[in-house]
């Protein structure tokens, strides 16, 4: 393998080790539930992109960097819909976010509040 | 040596979504924690298989991935219907009222 | 002609999983391919309906590449928000509208938006979005507008 390839790989692999432990940090240190979603949307975004690039390129050509892509793919795909159900489900069940000052928030109009 | 560095990186990431699961105080918060750390975990074996120089694990974090993605949907889908089974309109309508 | 392609593309996927081609281990893939078809016809006799792909493939590969360059900056301004010790947050929970004609083009803004951090989808209304801001600024109005417009280039209305 060139070593052009292996230092790619690494600053892919070391970046997306970075954003992983700065999703779960963005986790427990953020102080209500909805911010902690965008936290664990940072190591389900950068995170696993990066890793799976970088594992990819030390892989190469072969049947293995397929099954990374599609894991890379299911995830990219499934993630944000997991994200968008959690969040949807507390917002059903009336969760509201502290808004910032000088900020009304948008109330859903089809109030489902079973 | 880069995947040692990656696999501890996402073993301590694991540990502080840990955290999280046991401390949140809303029960999404408990979910969220689990679907992160699902994914970390599809990413961890991945590495793993890296690390152990067979790549053949990577089946097993498809799989993982597939799961946790079913269990996220079903666990909320339980928390707000009640229900798993048939959650087409007319029988949700009659079972749950929603 | 649908069956057909299915099935190619079950036997292309089996090929690429399972990476062994003993003539026993493929036999098992073209059994479980002929399984997956038939119960997939039959299924298909139930409800009938057909999921179409109205994108235009290439200027979709455009906006994914543009996509991921946005993720990237979300990203970064998230990280430094969670690195940053006071942390300042500027929660906010506003409507953005879609202009998207096919489903397939709502879920995919709906997924970008969520896609890059500091903004997730929460609830799907009539022609609009509730949208949840981490740290809101007057340009995440503008940035979510640039990508609707880009999102509704990609889709290939059904005529």
């Amino acid at each position: 393998m060139s070593a052009v390839v292996e230092i790619a790989s690494w600053a892919f692999i070391l970046a997306g080790s970075f954003f992983s432990i700065v999703g779960a940090v963005g986790i427990v240190r953020f102080p209500d539930f909805w911010s902690r979603l965008h936290a664990a949307s940072i190591s389900e975004s950068a995170g696993m992109i990066l890793l799976i690039v970088g594992m990819c390129l030390q892989a190469g050509w072969t049947l293995v960097t397929v099954k990374l892509l599609i894991i890379g793919i299911f995830l990219f795909i499934t993630g944000p819909t997991a994200t968008h159900a959690v969040a949807n489900a507390a917002l059903t069940t009336g969760l509201r976010p502290k808004e910032a000052e000088g900020l009304v928030g948008a109330e859903p109009r089809s109030a489902k509040k079973s | 040596m880069m995947f040692a560095v990656a696999i501890i990186a996402l073993f301590i990431s694991m540990v502080l979504v840990l955290v999280r699961l046991f401390g949140g105080p809303t029960l999404y918060d408990r979910v969220l924690a689990v679907n992160s750390f699902g994914t970390y975990t599809v990413l961890f074996i991945g590495v793993l298989g890296f690390l152990n120089e067979r790549p053949d694990f990577l089946d097993i974090a498809l799989l993982y991935a597939l799961i946790n993605f079913v269990g996220t949907i079903a666990i909320l889908k339980y928390f707000r219907y009640r229900k798993i089974g048939d959650m087409s309109p007319l029988a949700r309508k009659e079972e749950t009222g929603l | 002609m649908r069956t057909i392609g299915a099935a190619a593309g079950l036997a292309v996927l089996w090929l690429l999983m399972s990476g062994v081609y003993k003539p026993l281990v493929i036999g098992f893939g073209a059994v479980s391919v002929l399984i997956a078809v038939y119960v997939s016809r039959r299924m298909d006799a139930v409800d009938g309906n057909r999921i179409q792909l109205a994108l235009k493939p290439f200027v979709f590969l455009g906006y994914f590449i543009w996509l991921l360059g946005e993720i990237a900056k979300a990203n970064w301004a998230v990280t430094k928000i969670v690195l940053s010790p006071t942390m300042t947050l500027r929660q906010h929970l506003f409507l953005t509208s879609y202009s998207q004609k096919t489903d397939l083009g709502q879920v995919i803004f709906a997924n970008s938006i969520t896609l890059t951090p500091g903004t997730i989808s929460v609830e799907v209304e009539e022609g609009e979005f509730l949208v949840h801001a981490v740290n809101f600024c007057d340009e995440d109005l503008d940035a979510l507008a640039e990508m609707d417009r880009r999102v509704s280039t990609t889709e290939a209305v059904p005529s």
